[in-house]
């Protein structure tokens, strides 16, 4: 971290952070997805839920999120310097300083959990702290700079979400939000894996072993079609299994039909010289609006089933 | 030569401007909880 350029006066006092860059560093982006699918977990589950509880709910898991992102952004502000994609975030663009990050992501950690304690149960609490610490210890510090299979282990921080809402509405555990958790846990390894393919040399460039830097290309692609095949079977299950209704039903089958077609699309072939990767590229953006729809199908057909 | 980080000429207006735009979006911040933390007390006290 002793590289890091920070913004100073003629004093040699640091500019107070800018609140832009102190938001970027929670990673807005992937919150969105975070919030709609905890909000998805929370509206599928049986019951009531006060509005206000639920928003201070959701709140609690956007913040446990941002907090999250902030932490690893610290982290791996020295990696991001590296790849093109991430060199123009605060920490490696010299705009915030490591210390002022550090602080910022463990209060605001902090303040998620206290959060969600007081306005759902002690259950989500202790959830929303595990999957913190799951997504920063485990996957962030522990198994992304080590193992290839830093993506399928680490998903599961991000399969935490629709786990939690449900749980901070009913208190409990059950079938479907464990079955929803299995569906981002099997959708991450082809998300991420389609995104590798097209920023392979960045991800190289700084070190970090994904699987396309060490275990090659041609197994990458035969594992993302693996995967995509056996997460097309998780997200269509709770409709056979009787936990959702035809509406899910049909939407996961056609959506996830759809997805496995993109992924064998990707899984068969072997990229040229030059190539523009476009099968990769559309896999990963069809990747995200399959999340998208498939949660909005779970909490359309659990208020209107058919 | 040193590591030093690089010096920048000192912007009293910047500086002043950051500090009024954290000082309001506090000011926003810590009302807004307020506010939370009363509604989540009715709603759970209803």
């Amino acid at each position: 971290m002793s590289d890091m350029t920070h913004s100073l006066t003629h004093a040699g006092t640091a500019l107070p952070a800018d609140w832009r860059d102190l938001f970027a560093l929670t990673k807005p982006r992937v919150m969105s997805l975070v919030v709609f699918t905890a909000a998805c977990g929370l509206l599928a589950a049986p019951g009531h839920v006060h509005p206000v509880l639920a928003f201070a709910s959701i709140l609690a898991i956007a913040l446990g999120a941002g907090a999250s992102g902030a932490l690893n952004q610290w982290y791996e502000a020295a990696l991001d310097a590296k790849m093109k994609r991430t060199a123009g975030r605060p920490l490696p663009a010299g705009r915030l300083d490591p210390q002022t990050a550090l602080q910022f992501g463990v209060g605001l950690a902090a303040f998620s959990v206290f959060l969600m304690l007081f306005a759902a149960n002690w259950q989500a609490a202790a959830l929303l702290t595990v999957s913190i610490l799951f997504y920063v210890i485990v996957y962030t510090m522990w198994l992304k700079p080590r193992t290839p299979q830093n993506i399928v282990i680490g998903g599961a921080a991000g399969a935490f979400p629709p786990l939690i809402g449900w749980v901070a509405a009913t208190g409990h555990v059950a079938p479907l939000p464990v079955l929803l958790f299995l569906l981002i846990f099997l959708w991450t390894p082809p998300h991420f894996w389609a995104l590798a393919l097209f920023v392979r040399s960045d991800y190289a460039a700084a070190g970090i072993p994904m699987m396309p830097v060490v275990a090659g290309e041609t197994s990458t692609r035969r594992q993302i079609l693996f995967y995509a095949i056996i997460m097309a079977v998780a997200a269509v299950a709770p409709w056979p299994l009787g936990y959702a209704g035809a509406l899910y039903g049909w939407t996961a089958a056609i959506l996830s039909a759809l997805f496995v077609l993109l992924s064998a699309q990707v899984g068969l072939r072997r990229s040229a010289e030059n190539d523009r990767m476009q099968p990769e590229k559309r896999l990963f953006a069809f990747s995200v609006a399959y999340l998208f729809i498939l949660f909005g199908a779970i909490v359309v057909d659990h208020m209107w089933p058919l | 030569m040193t590591d030093e980080p690089t010096q920048e000429p000192f912007d009293e207006a910047e500086y002043r401007r950051r500090q009024r735009s954290r000082a309001n979006l506090t000011g926003w911040i810590l009302g807004g909880l307020a506010l939370l933390f009363f509604f989540i007390t009715m709603a759970r006290m209803g």
